[in-house]
């Protein structure tokens, strides 16, 4: 798939998520925005995973730790063949197996997730596993940036290191946003970089958004043989969609009729750009 | 020479668990212990040099002891993640409900130096709530064994299951308590010994001081039950509704809070299944725990032989 189908496929993405948000009358609207990109590529381009061989204990591994952006895990999976979207008509109703964060009911869906600080160690588990049995399957993780106040992802961190799990790579949705405002007003996480490096890892930072630019960092672990990869990609939380653009507010908030066309109107416009 | 439970001593659960971990492990290298540098306490340094590439260790991180775990499972290995008790199920409980149980993971939970083994050191040590808090997460089965026979069946079962178990035991010497060819089945009962008047229900280390509570009963011409409830949840109704049927009385002991663990699990049972008896729950109260030895904390609370048969007679007084 070229860059541009895979930029049209996020815009048709974003329009979706939009959409079962709105259906559901909840979701979490801004996370999903801004790691909807880097899922786009996981999926279409870097995991060697499909719903053929997702019970091949030599396929790669994605776990989404901030289980939150539920919404965009569900409409890639649904693209890639995992489901029928019209599944996805049941979000959060009734008797759903589409609940408001991942869960092993859905195919597709490595671990249960929705508390924060889970999915690192569970994802260097999973790595762990496979050095053990000289498997050669990698794995994705895809952690918040609020969500690395968790204590349990720095001792994750630590034994990832220690392991060397080279087949480990986690990215970090650094939208610099969490629920209450500004995650360097909350509680302050810079300096990352420097951070993630002290504990052992490899680390680059990438345009979370620039397809091409994700694309060859993620397709490119391990940074340094013997390491951990994390990948920081700065993105913007509701990216995409001009007023819910760095605004906490839509962290979980669910556009009104008036907002929903507004949204729906200014991707349409994206999409005729991009395809012009 | 026939078999007379109680009589010889063994030796500690610890010393059993790490033993048969490690006859499983060399028959299976998908068998993998974790630890939270607790292999001294959980008697692993012969697994680890003998099989260091089945040992992982996360250093003193239960979190990640637990998520690591279920990573591991979910790949495919036969995991024990073995840690203190206490740090085990408390520190970890999220991870516990949601890496595990919720997913799925049939990660065995192995909770050493349970109930009230560190004795002296504190409360900070102990776990006195593990089987509370464990019986309202859905999902896992919690074992808790009373001897050595017990604690082999235990580890060898819990390799098999396909499902989440939690199994919790102390580091004291124990005697034996059953016939070597007894049959042990996780969810069912063990008998240890028959009788109609007062029926134990006992749990863990507490089952031998119960059987030493009902010989001293059969010196006052009572005729006691004791019964293993080595499995806490799911717990097997049936043997306790025919202890309240057949007996006048029903104490049930625990190392364990009186809030939530086996004693409040029977007397839900007995309750719903509409059997009046007179019941007593012997455990720890809800009270700063009083401080000494497993033993001495056990007496002070009438968890022995004469606190036991003392709160049976109070039981039949009252019109058993
Ligand atoms: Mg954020």
């Amino acid at each position: 798939m070229t860059d541009l189908e895979l930029k049209i496929k996020s815009i048709r993405y974003r329009k979706k998520l939009l959409r079962y948000i709105k259906q559901a009358g909840a979701g979490h609207t801004g996370g999903d925005l801004s790691c909807v990109d880097i899922l786009n590529v996981l999926y279409n381009r870097i995991l060697n995973v499909s719903p053929a061989t997702f019970d091949d204990p030599g396929r790669d591994r994605y776990i989404q730790s901030k289980g939150h952006s539920v919404e965009a895990l569900y409409v890639v999976l649904a693209d890639r063949g995992f489901f029928p979207e019209s599944d996805l008509e049941t979000i959060c109703r009734y008797g759903s197996h589409y609940v408001g964060h991942p869960t092993r009911k859905v195919h597709g869906v490595e671990q249960n997730t929705g508390a924060l600080g889970h999915g690192l160690a569970f994802s260097v588990g999973v790595a762990l596993a496979g050095k053990m049995d000289g498997a050669t399957y990698r794995v994705y993780t895809l952690l918040g940036d609020g969500e690395l106040a968790e204590g349990s992802n720095w001792e994750s961190m630590m034994a990832a290191a220690h392991y060397q799990l080279d087949n480990l790579t986690a990215v970090i949705d650094r939208n610099a946003l969490q629920i209450t405002g500004a995650t360097e007003t909350v509680c302050r996480l810079e300096p990352l970089e420097q951070k993630l490096a002290a504990f052992g890892w490899s680390v680059h930072t990438v345009d979370g958004h620039d397809i091409p630019a994700l694309s060859e960092r993620l397709g490119s672990v391990p940074f340094q043989a013997g390491k951990p990869s994390a990948v920081i990609a700065q993105t913007v939380k509701g990216k995409g969609i001009s007023f819910m653009e760095n605004d906490a507010s839509w962290h979980h908030r669910v556009p009104n009729d008036e907002q929903y066309e507004r949204a729906q109107r200014e991707l349409d416009r994206h999409l005729a750009e991009a395809t012009s | 020479m026939s078999f007379v439970a109680g009589e010889a001593l063994g030796r500690a659960n610890l010393e059993v668990f790490s033993e048969t971990l490690l006859s499983l492990a060399r028959e299976d290298r998908n068998v993998v212990a974790v630890t939270s540098d607790s292999r001294g306490s959980g008697k692993l340094a012969t697994f680890a040099k003998a099989l260091p590439d089945q040992l992982v260790e996360v250093g003193i991180a239960e979190q990640n002891l637990v998520g690591v775990a279920a990573g591991l499972a979910s790949a495919g290995k036969c995991v024990f993640a073995v840690s203190p008790a206490s740090f085990l199920t408390t520190r970890a409980f999220e991870q516990i409900k949601n890496d595990i149980c919720y997913s799925d993971r049939p990660v065995k939970l192995i909770g050493i130096s349970a109930g009230v083994s560190y004795g002296a050191l504190g409360s900070t040590h102990h776990s006195t709530h593990d089987l509370a808090a464990l019986r309202a997460v859905d999902n896992v089965t919690i074992v808790v064994p009373a001897d050595n026979f017990e604690t082999a069946q235990a580890i060898k079962s819990a390799a098999r299951m396909s499902h989440p178990v939690y199994l919790r035991f102390g580091k004291r010497a124990l005697a034996h308590l059953h016939d070597p060819g007894a049959r042990f089945e996780p969810g069912r009962a063990l008998p240890v010994r028959d009788g109609t008047d007062v029926a134990f229900i006992a749990t863990g280390e507490t089952v031998w001081p119960a059987l030493m509570a009902a010989r001293e009963l059969d010196t006052h011409g009572l005729s006691c039950r004791v019964i293993s409830m080595h499995t806490v949840k799911p717990l097997d109704v049936d043997a306790v509704i025919s202890a309240a049927t057949d007996c006048r009385a029903v104490v049930t002991v625990e190392e364990h809070s009186v809030f939530g663990g086996l004693g409040e699990a029977c007397a839900a049972v007995l309750m719903q299944a509409g059997v009046p008896v007179p019941f007593k729950i012997v455990g720890f109260p809800d009270e700063y725990l009083a401080t000494g030895s497993q033993l001495e904390i056990f007496d002070h609370y009438g968890i022995s032989a004469p606190g036991l048969a003392q709160t049976a007679q109070m039981l039949l007084a009252r019109g058993g």
